[in-house]
């Protein structure tokens, strides 16, 4: 047992951190400072200086333009990058439907998609949930029909993150109406120019337009978008959901938002002293960072048991404990930066299509610091609920 | 980074577990609690046969080199057992005096009677105003020639009322709570003027008043600088608190364990009470806990010799505040689900749910390191990241 990192992996540290320095536009380093929501153009030229330089996909096989870093570096690249903060690529397309292709999916759809999922030409969302399958998704109802060539899709998708910028849905659909309820799905990938797509937004309780419905009336589909087996979609979502579970910790961000609850905590004044200087505070403060230090060695511990075993492809069910204590963690920071601001944690900044429409009142860090509390609800929510991920330990890990 | 234990630490990891699992079931460890030492001298032995006392001293001075990884594989395995003997006390405790502040003729003449288990050691430091403040010391020691002169009384003295040696803090100058002017003091247990008034804990082990009347010492007896002995006191409790972890996340594991059997063979409106959501959610809060704590007191391993005095400090207030509410909620979450039967002095888990709250107590309670680590400015802040 020997906790320290290795000198090779100290260096790269220093290599990716001199990376970011040198060439994350400022704009966008602020705006993630201030937990100000990014625009697509802010991903995009991010995600274009990234597979400029090798780095947009780290994870995934050489072949289709991943860098071959053990899991050691990839955690160590990731941990730095959240915590720099530089943004995160868009998980859609590079953690999702990415590995979803290159895993299961034929050469041509290989070829055509992998490339510009890397350099974000085209913007990736999820069509899974719907208004009547969340938790229970296997349940889903949207209906594929083959007729000739193509697939004919009708239904209805819900909470479909920056749907309103995609290009491309990556869908669960029902093929088999009369198999068992996991064995008749399918996955298709969809164009969201296709005739008869409607996206309509869902305002979230932050004032926040990140999620949408999504909305299929009579959409043709080329039976080629079809990936892997009919009727094996489920395997390859569980696939992907397993893989999005081995990210969720978000420790860097969780480092950088304690980084940021204490630089502001400096400035704000508390009966006369710096907030940072109230007991009770400081013991909020140091209790979160704590259990982010906990969770950082588990999540290190997942990490080395992955780099022995080597990429199943299967994440360690433990790895839910991620899950749990890392949208935990998350939602616990965002509650005490909106601590910090006290009053100023209340004027509400209207927020148009265009951007703000009026400077903050109070400090302008303190503008997205409710929001962002409200926004962190979700965390526990999304890929797979906290109950459920409770679900998966208490079957998978515990034998109950 | 490499979580995995050398071959010689899985080998003594195995080897001493199949010595509990053979020689140290519940009922057995019930029988040596009965006893008047409230421990097992035949346990002791094959502990020294298998140089577990001679573990953590350094083999030039009669040891076998371990460091703060084999402390935590022997005493996690302990806390497993809920071993009783007085390990602990002796090799971490004492044993720390003796690696850290020895000088070689000290650890010449004592590290390999502690090896074979002939000697068995004590700390003697608590007091009864001092609560968890470590530097809180008004047992005096005043110098008379060659000697030194010891008076008061410690408290709570973990196996004080069987070490054979007693490492003893006394105050050489400065008020009751300073952090300068303390001493540490070798006393031999049987020294004129030492009375040892011996118990039990709640947990089964054992625990000693023990009261110093002009009891005298020689200057050879001193350990580290006298009047600078708190740097040493905190070196060796932050060892010891690791140590602690370690055997804490013993005593959850045994806890999770046991209530998961019982939850797959008792049943209740004619199925396994494990088939229920709401107790298959409190026994992955239970496991969440654990896996944490169990993280946690590998960073506490890895920072227990650290020459930081300040990143060791902040490291094992951070790892005691855990394990001490990870305890809790296992321990306590166990006793549920066990229902009744948890209540029952005749079943193990609610012998390890009274080990886990006596940790959580040692060397001060979560919420005491918590602020502590508070007031250090955390975990992450620039100094310590």
């Amino acid at each position: 047992m020997d906790l320290r990192f290795t000198d090779d992996e100290i260096a790269f540290r220093e290599e990716v951190r001199t990376f970011f320095r040198e060439n994350l536009p400022d704009d966008i380093r602020k705006k993630l400072v201030d937990g100000e929501h990014m625009d697509k153009d802010d991903l995009v030229r991010w995600s274009r200086i990234l597979n400029e330089k090798g780095w947009a996909v780290p994870h995934w096989p050489v072949e289709y333009g991943g860098t071959g870093w053990d899991p050691m570096r990839q955690y160590i690249y990731l941990e730095e990058s959240q915590k720099f903060p530089a943004p995160q690529p868009l998980a859609f397309g590079v953690n999702m439907v990415g590995p979803v292709i290159y895993t299961f999916g034929n050469e041509e759809q290989k070829k055509r998609f992998l490339p510009r999922i890397a350099n974000l030409d085209d913007w990736w969302c999820q069509g899974f949930s719907e208004p009547g399958a969340g938790s229970d998704l296997a349940s889903l109802k949207t209906r594929a029909v083959r007729d000739g060539d193509h697939y004919i899709v009708n239904g209805q998708k819900t909470w479909t993150t920056l749907a309103q910028y995609a290009d491309w849905i990556f869908c669960l659909v029902r093929t088999d109406p009369e198999a068992k309820k996991q064995e008749g799905i399918s996955f298709l990938l969809i164009d969201m120019k296709t005739p008869g797509i409607e996206v309509r937004p869902i305002v979230t309780i932050d004032g926040g337009r990140e999620i949408n419905e999504v909305f299929l009336t009579d959409v043709k589909v080329p039976v080629e978008n079809l990936v892997g087996q009919e009727n094996k979609g489920w395997d390859y979502a569980k696939f992907l959901l397993g893989n999005e579970r081995t990210n969720i910790a978000r420790i860097g961000v969780s480092k950088q938002r304690v980084a940021r609850i204490r630089e502001l905590a400096a400035k704000e004044m508390s009966g006369g002293r710096p907030l940072i200087e109230d007991e009770r505070f400081r013991e909020k403060l140091a209790s979160i960072e704590i259990d982010l230090k906990a969770l950082e060695l588990t999540q290190l511990r997942v990490v080395a048991a992955d780099a022995k075993r080597g990429n199943t492809g299967r994440p360690d069910p433990a790895s839910s404990i991620l899950k749990i204590k890392g949208s935990e963690i998350q939602q616990a920071t965002t509650h005490l930066l909106m601590e910090v601001m006290g009053p100023y944690a209340l004027p509400y900044r209207g927020q148009s299509a265009e951007g703000w429409n009026e400077p903050p009142d109070g400090p302008d860090y303190a503008a997205f610091a409710a929001p962002g509390y409200f926004n962190n609800r979700k965390v526990s929510i999304y890929g797979g609920s906290n109950e459920i991920q409770k679900n998966i330990i208490a079957k998978a890990v515990l034998g109950l | 980074m490499d979580f995995d234990l050398s071959e010689e630490q899985s080998i003594l990891k195995d080897s001493l577990d199949r010595l509990l699992a053979d020689k140290y079931g519940f009922e057995d460890r019930n029988r040596h609690a009965r006893t008047p030492e409230g421990w097992s001298a035949d346990m002791w032995r094959h502990f020294a046969e298998m140089g577990l006392m001679a573990l953590p001293f350094a083999e030039e001075d009669g040891g076998i080199g371990g460091g703060p990884v084999e402390t935590m594989i022997v005493m996690e395995s302990l806390g497993k057992a809920l071993a009783l003997e007085p390990y602990f006390a002796t090799t971490v405790l004492g044993g720390g005096f003796l690696r850290l502040g020895g000088s070689p003729q000290q650890k010449a003449e004592l590290v390999p009677q502690v090896a074979e288990g002939a000697a068995k050691l004590a700390f003697a430091h608590q007091e009864r105003h001092a609560r968890f403040d470590l530097a809180h010391v008004e047992t005096s020691a005043s110098r008379d020639g060659d000697c030194y002169v010891l008076n008061g009384a410690k408290s709570v003295v973990l196996h004080g009322d069987c070490a054979d040696k007693i490492f003893v803090t006394a105050r050489l100058s400065g008020g009751p709570t300073d952090e300068a002017g303390v001493g540490v003091f070798l006393v031999d247990a049987k020294a004129e003027g030492v009375t040892r008034r011996g118990y039990p804990t709640q947990d089964g082990l054992r625990a000693a008043e023990i009261t110093l009347d002009s009891v005298r010492v020689n200057a050879d007896a001193v350990f580290g600088p006298p009047g600078e002995g708190m740097s040493l006191v905190r070196a060796v409790v932050g060892q010891a608190i690791a140590a602690l972890c370690a055997e804490a996340v013993g005593v959850m594991s045994a806890m999770h364990a046991l209530t998961l059997d019982y939850m797959k063979v008792r049943k209740q409106f004619g199925l396994p009470i494990g088939s229920f959501q709401a107790l298959q959610h409190k026994a992955v809060d239970m496991y969440v806990a654990l896996e944490q704590a169990r993280s946690i007191t590998m960073f506490a391993t890895m920072m227990a010799d650290s020459p930081d005095a300040d990143a060791r400090a902040r490291a094992m207030h951070a790892a005691k505040a855990e394990i001490g509410r990870a305890g809790r909620l296992v321990g306590e979450n166990a006793i549920q689900i066990h229902g009744g039967v948890g209540m029952t002095m005749e079943y193990a888990v609610g012998h390890y749910f009274k080990r886990m709250t006596m940790i959580d107590i040692a060397f001060g309670n979560g919420d005491h390191h918590l602020r502590a680590l508070a007031r250090a400015g955390g975990l992450f802040d620039e100094k310590a990241a």
